[in-house]
């Protein structure tokens, strides 16, 4: 993985130094709070219902152990000894208080970590396919362009002051583990047909309170144009992104309005000028990043059988274990959804584990993913059977990826200032209500998603089923959407009805998936048989 | 009643108005009625709090329930580790907040 | 106000700047004011006699002059840049790296934090206007 130069370091230091004084003239009352809260959201400080609350960043969803024990550390040190692990590959600590922000912030320095422009209205954690590097399915490792990205988007001097926030994702498989075209941009990198490697360039995706789907706007982009071209897409974001309403700023509005055509020719035309400053770094400097992404000295003799003579283990390895790229190796995601757990919270003494397994063996990797789980990537099959021991006492090796109770749920009110109502109760109910692993195994895949407000954070817009809180008249209620997916074949969920109470909601959800398996034919998913027979008979079993 | 509450500008912990300071106990809440702006104001100038607001709320016996879940959920805690509220979990707060 | 900021050596310009509408309508104006939702695209044919650009930021969180000064610093602007209205001192660095070289500021500055924001970062990730070789050209030497 990406290691940090004296450069890399000697500019985190710099932001460390930068924070620790803008504390210390918000503290002396130097800086105001309407001056001083973009500064705290450009480090990830956000002010919260119960406390600061800090966001760091896991570049593009890859760590290290050490990375790992450090945030373990922090929270035992600084938080309440746990971390909730986001839909956007960040970890966030819910306890901070403000004067311990900079010291927290050189903690993770030390570790060659940070929480740069993990909020605010600036280019955000650049995310990538969880399993890049290791999925056999993908085309090349998209991560070192990710980090291309986040140097160039590093303090850039023009895009600190956006209208809105920005989100990229890049990938380079056909199949879509990273949501990428709900993104401000999405990036799929892709081969032309004279086999030279460049991208698709996405824009104007997102989720929110108008969730959009981004519209291809460029076909092939050449791999050396990356930057510029990307440079060119924010300016014109920059100059005509609204600014008079915060809620139609982000630049999937820009691009609505003017439409995908209008904004790809601006896009074109600031190019044609942008591509002549020397924006791109030369072919070296990808280089140089890329050998740091090496594949690592995978045992080429790794046994591919696997003894599956324990039940439970069986089922742990058909449900969270995908195939690897290299003979004799395995993908093994950690569910981060018990049942009846908070989604996507981490106790220390569980990130201590997962890092010395990590350690021991996945050849020192981690990686988050954007469902809240956490990924082993680079596993020889021999030793799955003691990693799932470990994992299994531990409470980490619930064997549900991709199941009805692996739901991504925002924290909501909770814990969260912006919600209308609690999502994680919410996700408590229906993982209980499913708590039969068979049950569930029978339902097969079905991505469930909750968010306890209109900004999506729990991605509900994306879900096979989604689930939104809202604030009825002082009263939580919850309104059920069918048909959204974040995968390759992205859709945005349709509102089915009159919205529930907490209880009801979980008893619609069951009547929506008894519903599913009356209708469905051989093989199909939830989301097919729901795209192939319409909602109709969903909200008759609903509301009947 | 209508009673202020925001969070410590240092530690970000959520406090309410006694008519004195800020307590981090909902019951010691008092009733501003029309004067929230003025205290707020000088409050929040003095750095003494954070993102402060004024709220509707309801004395009950000894107690001071918030009109609205958001700072009932403020007052103790998240709902859903009550190991973390403010007080040793009561069972009682589960019904106290919902 | 606040002391004006500057970092040019030559005298500044006494000419008052001119609304960029009135500026388009007459021929001899050298000092031009760009409010935050004006296109700096349309100065790019007088360049050569502007001696002063004065680009408004209502509020600091309008990142609009950002790309305005940066537009005109490409195109070649060798005058003076001046960034007026709610310029702060946890801004400005950006705002050098975009062109600016003059700072009306609507509040005083603490001159401190001003020189200690300025020189802070040892280094660029990304090319702009000011010219600072990026980290990716320094890593080659």
């Amino acid at each position: 993985m990406y290691r940090y130069d004296d450069f890399d370091h000697g500019m985190v230091a710099a932001r460390v130094d930068e924070f620790r004084e803008q504390v210390e003239r918000r503290l002396s009352g130097a800086l105001t709070e309407d001056q001083f809260k973009p500064l705290r959201l450009m480090n990830g400080l956000y002010l919260q219902l119960h406390a600061y609350m800090y966001r760091i960043a896991v570049p593009y969803g890859t760590m290290s152990a050490r990375q790992l024990r450090k945030l373990a550390h922090i929270a035992r040190t600084y938080d309440r000894g746990y971390g909730h692990f986001t839909t956007r590959q960040n970890i966030q600590f819910n306890w901070i208080e403000l004067k311990n922000a900079p010291d927290i912030m050189a903690e993770l320095a030390s570790v060659e970590m940070h929480s740069i422009q993990t909020s605010g209205n600036c280019i955000r954690n650049t995310t990538s396919d969880q399993y890049a590097g290791a999925a056999a399915d993908e085309m090349t490792d998209p991560r070192p362009w990710a980090e291309l990205l986040r140097q160039w988007s590093t303090f850039h001097p023009e895009f600190s002051y956006l209208p809105r926030k920005f989100k990229v994702a890049v990938i380079a498989s056909a199949e879509d583990r990273a949501a990428m075209r709900l993104h401000d941009i999405g990036v799929e990198i892709v081969r032309n047909e004279a086999g030279e490697l460049g991208f698709k360039v996405f824009v104007g995706g997102g989720m929110g309170r108008t969730p959009m789907v981004a519209p291809l706007i460029r076909e092939f982009l050449p791999a050396a144009n990356f930057i510029s071209y990307l440079e060119a897409c924010l300016r014109v974001y920059n100059r005509y992104g609204r600014r008079d309403n915060m809620f139609k700023a982000r630049i999937k509005i820009l691009v609505h309005e003017i439409g995908a055509a209008e904004y790809a020719r601006q896009v074109e035309e600031e190019w044609a000028h942008v591509k002549t400053l020397g924006l791109d770094p030369p072919a070296e400097e990808f280089e140089r990043i890329a050998v740091q992404f090496a594949p690592p000295p995978l045992d080429p003799e790794a046994p591919d059988e696997l003894d599956l003579g324990d039940p439970d283990f069986r089922v742990w390895v058909d449900q969270n274990i995908v195939a690897h790229k290299a003979k004799g190796h395995a993908i093994v995601t950690i569910s981060l959804k018990p049942i009846g757990g908070i989604p996507g919270d981490c106790s220390a003494d569980q990130m201590d584990l997962i890092a010395d397994l990590a350690e021991r063996y996945s050849h020192d990797e981690l990686r988050v993913t954007h469902a809240q789980n956490l990924v082993l990537p680079h596993v020889a099959k021999r030793d799955l059977y003691t990693i799932w021991q470990a994992l299994d006492a531990a409470g980490l090796a619930t064997p549900n990826l991709d199941l009805i109770s692996d739901i991504i749920a925002c924290p909501g009110l909770d814990y969260c200032a912006l919600a209308n109502a609690r999502s994680i109760p919410v996700a408590q109910k229906i993982a209980e209500r499913f708590s039969s692993l068979e049950r569930q195994r029978d339902v097969g895949e079905l991505k469930l998603k909750i968010s306890g407000c209109i900004n999506a954070c729990g991605h509900h817009h994306a879900g096979h089923i989604g689930i939104l809180g809202v604030d009825k008249k002082g009263e939580e209620n919850y309104q059920l959407s069918f048909g959204g997916s974040g995968a390759e074949d992205a859709s945005v969920a349709k509102i089915i009805g009159p919205g529930f109470s907490e209880d009801g909601v979980v008893d619609a959800v069951e009547k929506a998936v008894e519903t599913y398996q009356a209708l469905r034919d051989p093989g199909e998913r939830f989301l097919d048989t729901y795209r192939r027979v319409g909602l109709q008979p969903f909200k008759e079993a609903i509301y009947g | 009643m209508r009673i202020l509450t925001g969070n410590d500008l240092v530690t970000g912990q959520v406090t309410w108005w006694t008519g004195e300071g800020w307590s981090l106990h909902v019951d010691e809440a008092t009733d501003v009625a029309d004067k929230a702006d003025a205290i707020l104001a000088v409050e929040q100038a003095a750095r003494r709090v954070n993102g402060a607001y004024a709220i509707d709320a309801t004395r009950e016996g000894g107690h001071v329930r918030p009109d609205h879940i958001k700072d009932r959920i403020r007052a103790i805690g998240p709902t859903v580790r009550p190991d973390l509220a403010l007080a040793p979990a009561d069972p009682a707060d589960r019904d106290w907040v919902i | 106000m606040g002391d004006a900021l500057r970092f040019r050596d030559d005298e500044p310009h006494e000419e008052p700047a001119v609304t960029l509408d009135s500026f388009l309508g007459q021929s001899n104006a050298t000092a031009v004011r760009l409010e935050s939702d004006e296109d700096a695209r349309l100065l790019l044919p007088y360049l050569d006699r502007l001696a002063l650009v004065e680009v408004a930021f209502p509020t600091f969180r309008d990142g609009r002059g950002y790309s305005a000064a940066s537009i005109l610093r490409e195109a070649g602007y060798k005058g003076e840049l001046r960034a007026q209205g709610d310029v702060l001192v946890d801004q400005i660095a950006h705002m050098r790296r975009c062109g600016f070289d003059s700072f009306a500021p609507e509040a005083p500055l603490d001159m401190a934090a001003v020189e200690r924001a300025l020189t802070r970062y040892p280094a660029r990730y990304q090319p702009a206007a000011d010219g600072t070789a990026p980290i990716w050209a320094r890593r080659r030497g």
